[in-house]
């Protein structure tokens, strides 16, 4: 009696009896949905119409349903449509199926021109949302700390130096490795395009101003955008899914306090060390390849060093640190603080929590290279 | 255990499954028939979870065999395996919907993947099922964040049924509902079970349950089974644990 479904039309006097046979089952969905369609243009004879399926060997919830599809749109119009030969062991699942109200209408959102319009509108007047959401994000951070410096005890030193861990210790390698490779490049590149006017020494200028004042604590704030702060992100926000920011509320705990504050420090005071440490180990690899491709001898590299620049080019680039830091730091926690109930909310978050923050680091570096230039450093 | 099952639905022999040093499961047994409902409980941490995920497949097993629907899953090729998965259903215990997609996706899923069927009949089949459930219509555009713990467990029972499968597996599926809400999940597990024929692997710690819903009950300790049968089996035990179990203070408020 298995086999392939079929709906043969049958005339009993002036009644048709549509006859299903076969198994009415989810793997013949497309073929069971085409012979349906068809019976359904019988709609409007005015015959009577009944749908055998005494001879139906197996029935799903699909089958059921294509029944029931069938019988409700012959039944539009003066005729009733029937369901005859109903098994006991199915009677139960077509009642089921029956109870099923007609299927609303999904409204799918057309694309309008107002509705581009409005949605531009929104996007703009988000951007002055995450500028509020900072300011007001620094506003709390600094008003814990306030609290914290009143009750030192509230402090939580453990947690900080836990995430000084996290994103320092645990990040000299790769930021030593990755500013190291650059400072090669940068000397490598000076060295092949200065030597075309015999200006070779000038490359330990070059090295030395930018690696100090931009290239080593911009290449670094950006990688520690990248690496801490989408962690920062992504912890921040799959502890609001799963509600342990409102239970550290309840307990009568200020995330910002708890969470917040010592990730921050933690950055901060992170952040100055690895620009330094980079700074080191471009001007290392940078001295490498001056000398090894450009023959710049090492003392030599270091007298020109010497005179080429000065601790005003080292604290122009070190100052940008904290507050480097401190952007990236705020940016990701309020990121992560926004996510919602899902994963694809924690993964915008973490998205935006990144793309933000190197925005932000670039604009800030911006900022002070217009402030240096102006007081003369 | 009482007598060997002809051409059971799932046939479990010998299983061991061991964490680190701590052994979970040692040589277990067990036998489900075809159209049961068998409640499966014991201690907490006795294994229950880690059997059914033994079974499903998310837990390696180190000794033993598996059989669901006749075919052994560990000599099975991809294609059985399969056809196996298109089969049965899981309830997960967090219910573990898809965040990020609607009820409506979320049920639609299993069918996208498995089935080639027009968007119209995902969209009633879809609503059948949320009927079946006993849920509106109306909840199909919400996403899971937006649903309460009793709605989501339907939601997963709505996704775990959506293929019509033979077999589910149900993981606590009462436990962080009301008594009212567990009563009636209890109900639509029966109704289900009448209407679609199924078989049901219910892991529960809730004796309302075990007394209303449940054809067999199999109890876990020491990482074997250690009584198989009907509730008044279970009440005849002296196993020690199974008389604390069944004669306990809560027992007898549910029967009363």
């Amino acid at each position: 009696m298995n086999g392939d479904p079929k709906l043969e039309r049958i005339a009993k006097g002036n009644a048709l009896a549509l006859c299903a046979t076969g198994t009415w089952t989810a793997s013949f969905a497309p073929v069971l949905e085409r012979m349906v369609a068809d019976a359904e243009k019988l709609a409007g004879t005015p015959q009577s119409i009944f749908i055998d399926v005494s001879e139906v060997a197996q029935l799903d919830t699909f089958g059921a349903w294509l029944i029931e599809r069938l019988r409700r749109s012959l039944t539009q119009g003066a005729v009733e449509a029937q369901i005859a030969g109903l098994s006991a062991n199915y009677s139960s699942l077509v009642d089921e199926v029956r109870r099923v109200k007609a299927t609303p209408v999904i409204d799918t959102g057309t694309v309008t021109i107002t509705g581009m319009l409005e949605q531009i509108g929104r996007t703009v007047a988000g951007i002055a949302g995450t500028v509020a959401g900072l300011v007001d994000m620094l506003g709390a951070v600094l008003a814990a700390a306030g609290r914290v410096l009143i009750h030192p005890r509230s402090f939580r030193l453990t947690s900080t130096v836990h995430h000084m861990e996290q994103v320092c210790w645990r990040a000299v390698p790769i930021i030593v490795l990755i500013t190291f490779l650059i400072g090669c490049i940068i000397a490598q590149q000076g060295i092949f395009h200065f030597r075309r006017f015999g200006a070779d020494i000038f490359v330990v200028d070059m090295l030395g101003v930018l690696v100090l004042r931009e290239i080593g604590v911009l290449l670094v704030a950006i990688m520690v955008a990248g690496r801490s702060g989408s962690a920062y992100t992504a912890e921040l926000g799959s502890m609001k899914m799963r509600e342990e920011i409102d239970a550290l509320r309840t307990m009568g705990f200020d995330p910002i306090e708890v969470l917040v504050l010592p990730r921050l420090l933690a950055l901060v005071l992170a952040l100055p060390i690895l620009a330094f440490l980079g700074a080191m180990a471009a001007l290392y690899g940078g001295g490498l390849v001056a000398w090894l491709y450009g023959g710049v001898e090492p003392e030599a590299f270091l007298l020109r060093l010497r005179d080429a620049i000065s601790i005003d080019h080292f604290i122009v680039g070190i100052v940008k640190a904290p507050v480097m830091a401190a952007v990236i730091g705020i940016v990701a926690c309020v990121e992560g603080l926004a996510v919602q109930g899902s994963a694809e909310s924690l993964g915008q978050h973490t998205t935006a929590s990144v793309v933000k923050g190197i925005f932000f680091v670039i604009v800030m570096d911006g900022v002070f290279a217009i402030f240096f230039a102006s007081i003369g450093m | 255990m009482a007598g060997e099952i002809q051409n059971p639905i799932i046939r479990v022999r010998d299983v061991t499954v061991q964490f680190g040093a701590t052994r979970v499961l040692n040589g277990l047994d067990l036998d489900v028939k075809r159209g049961e409902i068998l409640g499966f409980v014991g201690p907490s941490g006795a294994g229950k979870s880690v059997l059914t995920r033994t079974i499903i497949g998310l837990v390696p097993k180190l000794a033993g065999s598996i059989e669901v629907f006749g075919v052994d899953l560990d000599s099975s090729n991809t294609s059985q395996r399969r056809n196996v998965e298109r089969r049965w259903g899981v309830l997960f215990q967090q219910g573990a919907l898809f965040s990020s997609l609607t009820v409506r996706q979320n049920i639609q899923f299993p069918m996208r993947e498995y089935l080639r069927v027009s968007q119209r009949l995902m969209d009633e089949i879809t609503m059948a099922k949320l009927t079946m459930v006993g849920l509106k219509p109306e909840v199909a555009e919400r996403f899971p964040s937006e649903l309460s713990g009793g709605m989501i467990k339907r939601v997963a029972l709505a996704r775990a049924l959506s293929l019509d499968p033979d077999l589910v597996f149900l993981d606590e599926p009462t436990s962080g509902l009301d008594p009212i809400g567990a009563g009636d999940f209890d109900e639509l597990v029966r109704t289900l079970q009448r209407t679609l024929g199924l078989t049901v692997f219910m892991v529960t710690h809730d004796l309302d349950s075990l007394y209303t819903a449940c054809d067999r009950i199999a109890v876990l300790g020491n990482g074997k089974i250690i009584a198989a049968g009907s509730i008044a089996d279970m009440q005849a035990s002296q196993h020690p644990w199974l008389r604390q179990y069944f004669h306990g203070k809560r027992a007898r408020a549910v029967m009363g």
